[in-house]
C-alpha cells in the first residue's frame, strides 16, 4: 500500500508571546485592553515616530516552521524532538485541535487523536458512564461503545469497579481505563502522544503491544511522540526528528534515534568528559575521558570501552593509589575498577601521567552512568581527591534485538553473554 | 492485515483560515457528543445529594413564593386576572432558563478547557449543550406549573399552543447571548464577573415578578429591548390568555433582537474559534 494519507506541505505555526515588563497577568483582562489601546492611541496621537509591526513587548515565536512531509497508509511514524522543538505543536495541528498560520495538511481518512490519557474523565462519574463519555469525546459512536464495551473493560481490568465513581479509583486505575478507551478506537489514523509513561511496567507492555497490532495487524496509519527511545524504535520503522520547529532528520527510526541522542548531548556540558578547574593544585585528576563506541558518551552495549585520566602530581609518593567506580542514575556504585602498579613513575617523579584503563566487553545494561574518583595515599590514609558524578555516559542498546520484547529500562544493571539450550522432552 | 478502503474518502484540507464548509458535517458527525455532554452534565449535576433531582423543583418553586408574597401581597401588584403564583410562575420558567443558560454556556468553555486543549470537535457543542442542559431543568420545572394550574383550577385557552414558540425565542435569546458570552470570556476572563451580574440585574429589569403592563406605554418600546421582555409577554400571554395582551411592537422588536444576537454570537463564536485551543 503506497496511498498518501497525510500530505503536510510547508506547515507553520505562529505564536504570539507576550512580554510582560510589569505585574503579570495570567490572562487578558478588559483593562489591559483598554490601557493598551490608550497607550496606542496616544502613540498615534503624538508625532509618529517610527512604525513598528508589532508592540514592543510582543513577540512572533514560530512553534513549526516550514514543516513538510508525507505518510502512507499503514505506516507507523515516530516524532521525535527535545522539549519545545514543536511535537506536540505539530500533533495538534494535524488533529485540528489548532489552525495553522501557514501551510497545508492534507488528511485522507478519520483523525483520531490521544494527546493525553482520559481526556474529559469526570470523577464523578462512574467507570461505565465514563467509558461512554471518553469514547464518545474521542469521536466513537454509542452503537460502537457498546459493541467494543466489554473488550474495554477487560483491558482495562475493572470489572469490580464499574460503577464506582471514577475519583476513588487508584491512579493505576483510572489510567488503564482511559487507555483501555483510548486503545479501541478505530480511526483510519490514529495519533499519540507520549501516553506510554503511565501505569507500571506491566501495563506499558500492554499497552505497547496494543499499540503495535494498531499499527502492524490493523494496518491503521499511526503518528507516535514519545521520548521512550526504545518505544519509538519498537513501534515504528521512520522517524520524523523535529530540532526547534524544522524537520531536522525524516527517515530510519534508528538513524533519528541515533541523532537525537547525539544532539541531545552537545547543548549540556561535554559529555563522558571531565576537566580539572584550573586553579585546582596538589595531585590531582588534571582530567579524564569515557572513550564509548559511539562518541559523544554514547556507549552501545557489549563494545570495548575505555576510561582515560591524567593525573597532574606536585608530590610524588610511593603509596598513591587511584581507583574509580562507575555509578548508575540511581547512584548506586555498580563497579570499581583500581590502578596499582608499584612502579609506575609517577610514585617517583612530579608531572601529568595518562593512566588508561580498557574494558573488551562493557555488560552494563542500558542507561546512563557516571564515575566516581578516588585519589587517595593510602600509608597515612589521606584522601587526596574524591569526583563525583564526573563524564556522565549513556548505555543504550542499538545493537542487539530481542524479539517480541522490547528492552526495558532498570530490567536488570548487567546482561551476561548467555548459551540456550533447548530442553529435551523427557516426560 | 485488514486493508480499508481509503481511496474513495474525501481528502480533507487543513489550512490557515480556511472556510470550513466541513464544519457544519462535523456538527452532525458529532451530534452524539452533544448528548454525551448534556447526559454528563446533568448527571454530575445531582451526583451524592440525597434529593437529587428535587433540587430542580424545590429552587424554583421557592423564588415562585418569595416573589408572590413580595410582589403579590406586600406591593399589590395587578395580576391580570390569574393567580398571582401562576403569573410569576410563568415568567419564572423563561427566566430561570434564560439565566441558567447564561451562565452555564459562558462558562461552559473554560470548564471544558481541557477537552478543547486536547481533542478535536466542533467547539459550538459545548455551549450549546450547556443550553440544553438548562432546558431539561426547564422541563422539569414546567412540572410545578402544572401542579399550580391544577391547583388553582385554571386551564389555559388555546394560546397555549403558542407556547412552543415562546421557548424557541427563549433558546435563541439563551445561544445567542451565551455564545458571545461564552467566546468573550475565552479571552477576556472579565466576563466571568461580568455574567452574574448580568443575570442578576437582569432579573429586576425583566417582568418576572410583575406584569410588564405596569410599565408606562410610552416606555414599552424601550422595554423591550430587553428580549427577555418579549419572552417572558409572550410566556405570560400564552398560559394566562384572559386578560393578558400582548405588546406587539415590542414582542417584534424583542424577536428581531433575538434573531440579531443569534447570528452575530454564531459568527463571533466560529471567529474566535480557531484560536480557542491556544489561549483557553
Amino acid at each position: 500500500m503506497s496511498d498518501t494519507i497525510i500530505r503536510v506541505k510547508n506547515l507553520g505555526k505562529k505564536y504570539l508571546i507576550s512580554h510582560q515588563e510589569e505585574g503579570k497577568y495570567r490572562y487578558k483582562t478588559l483593562r489591559d485592553i483598554v490601557t493598551g489601546s490608550l497607550r496606542s492611541l496616544g502613540k498615534n496621537l503624538l508625532p509618529a515616530k517610527q512604525e513598528k509591526k508589532l508592540p514592543l513587548n510582543r513577540e512572533e515565536f514560530w512553534a513549526l516552521n516550514d514543516v513538510s512531509f508525507e505518510i502512507n497508509q499503514g505506516e507507523a511514524i515516530g516524532v521525535i524532538g527535545r522539549n519545545g522543538a514543536g511535537k506536540s505543536t505539530l500533533l495538534k495541528l494535524l488533529s485540528r485541535i489548532t489552525e495553522p498560520s501557514r501551510g497545508q495538511i492534507a488528511v485522507r481518512g478519520r483523525v483520531a487523536s490521544l494527546l493525553e490519557v482520559g481526556t474529559g474523565f469526570h470523577p464523578e462519574l462512574t467507570g461505565r458512564e465514563n467509558i461512554y463519555l471518553n469514547g464518545a469525546i474521542l469521536g466513537m459512536g454509542r452503537l460502537e461503545i457498546k459493541k467494543k464495551f466489554d473488550e474495554i473493560v477487560a483491558f482495562a481490568e475493572i470489572e469490580r469497579f464499574l460503577d464506582t465513581p471514577v475519583k476513588r479509583y487508584s491512579s493505576g486505575m483510572y489510567v488503564r481505563l482511559a487507555f483501555a478507551v483510548a486503545a479501541h478506537l478505530e480511526p483510519e489514523i490514529l495519533i499519540v502522544d507520549e501516553v506510554l509513561a503511565v501505569g507500571d511496567a506491566a501495563f506499558q507492555k500492554k499497552c505497547l503491544g496494543k499499540m503495535g497490532d494498531v499499527a502492524t495487524k490493523e494496518g491503521r496509519t499511526v503518528l507516535f511522540v514519545s521520548h521512550s527511545m526504545q518505544a519509538i524504535a519498537q513501534l515504528t520503522q521512520r522517524s520524523i526528528l523535529l530540532y526547534k520547529g524544522n524537520v531536522q532528520f525524516d527517515g530510519k527510526t534508528d538513524q533519528a534515534v541515533r541523532l537525537y541522542i547525539a544532539g541531545q548531548k552537545d547543548e549540556s556540558e561535554p559529555q563522558g568528559y571531565y576537566q580539572a578547574p584550573s586553579n585546582k593544585n596538589g595531585n590531582h585528576v588534571a582530567w579524564a575521558k569515557v572513550h564509548t563506541s559511539e562518541g559523544d558518551g554514547v556507549h552501545c552495549w557489549g563494545r570495548a570501552i575505555a576510561f582515560e585520566f591524567a593525573l597532574s602530581i606536585t608530590q610524588p609518593h610511593e603509596s598513591l593509589w587511584f581507583s574509580f567506580q562507575v555509578i548508575s542514575a540511581l547512584q548506586q556504585p555498580i563497579s570499581i575498577f583500581w590502578f596499582y602498579d608499584p612502579e609506575a613513575a609517577f610514585r617517583r617523579e612530579p608531572g601529568t601521567f595518562i593512566v588508561r584503563c580498557e574494558i573488551p566487553k562493557l555488560r552494563l545494561y542500558m542507561g546512563s552512568y557516571t564515575l566516581t574518583t578516588w585519589f587517595s595515599e593510602r600509608r597515612s590514609e589521606t584522601m587526596l581527591e574524591n569526583l563525583r558524578n564526573i563524564c556522565q555516559f549513556e548505555v543504550v542498546m542499538h545493537e542487539i534485538e530481542r524479539p517480541e520484547y522490547q528492552w526495558q529500562a532498570d530490567e536488570c544493571t548487567y546482561l551476561e553473554d548467555a548459551f540456550w539450550q533447548s530442553a529435551e522432552k523427557i516426560g | 492485515m485488514k486493508s480499508q478502503d481509503i481511496s474513495g474518502q474525501a481528502e480533507l484540507i487543513i489550512e490557515a483560515g480556511r472556510a470550513e464548509k466541513e464544519y457544519w458535517k462535523d456538527l452532525w458527525r458529532y451530534r452524539e457528543l452533544f448528548y454525551f455532554l448534556a447526559w454528563r452534565d446533568i448527571l454530575v449535576r445531582y451526583k451524592q445529594t440525597i434529593i437529587g433531582i428535587a433540587w430542580a423543583l424545590i429552587r424554583p418553586f421557592l423564588t415562585m413564593v418569595v416573589f408572590t408574597f413580595v410582589f403579590g401581597k406586600l406591593a399589590k401588584l395587578p395580576s391580570e386576572g390569574a393567580p398571582y403564583p401562576i403569573l410569576v410562575f410563568a415568567a419564572m420558567l423563561p427566566w430561570q432558563f434564560f439565566s441558567n443558560s447564561l451562565s452555564e454556556c459562558s462558562n461552559s468553555l473554560i470548564s471544558n478547557a481541557n477537552l478543547i486543549s486536547k481533542v478535536y470537535f466542533p467547539r459550538l457543542i459545548v455551549p450549546v449543550s450547556a443550553v440544553v442542559v438548562s432546558f431539561v431543568d426547564f422541563m422539569i420545572s414546567g412540572i410545578i406549573l402544572i401542579g399550580l394550574m391544577a391547583w388553582y383550577d385554571f386551564v389555559p385557552g388555546w394560546r397555549i399552543l403558542t407556547l412552543p414558540l415562546f421557548i424557541v425565542i427563549a433558546f435563541f435569546a439563551a445561544t445567542g447571548a451565551g455564545l458571545w458570552f461564552a467566546a468573550l470570556n475565552v479571552e477576556y476572563r472579565d466576563f466571568r464577573y461580568i455574567v452574574p451580574f448580568t443575570v442578576q440585574f437582569g432579573l429586576y429589569i425583566s417582568p418576572v415578578g410583575f406584569s410588564s403592563s405596569i410599565v408606562p406605554e410610552q416606555w414599552r418600546l424601550l422595554y423591550a429591548l430587553n428580549p427577555m421582555v418579549g419572552v417572558i409577554d409572550g410566556f405570560r400571554w400564552a398560559i394566562l390568555g384572559g386578560e393578558s395582551t400582548i405588546y406587539l411592537p415590542g414582542l417584534a422588536l424583542s424577536v428581531a433582537l433575538v434573531i440579531f444576537l443569534q447570528i452575530t454570537g454564531i459568527w463571533y463564536f466560529r471567529r474566535m474559534e480557531r484560536t480557542f485551543a491556544d489561549v483557553i
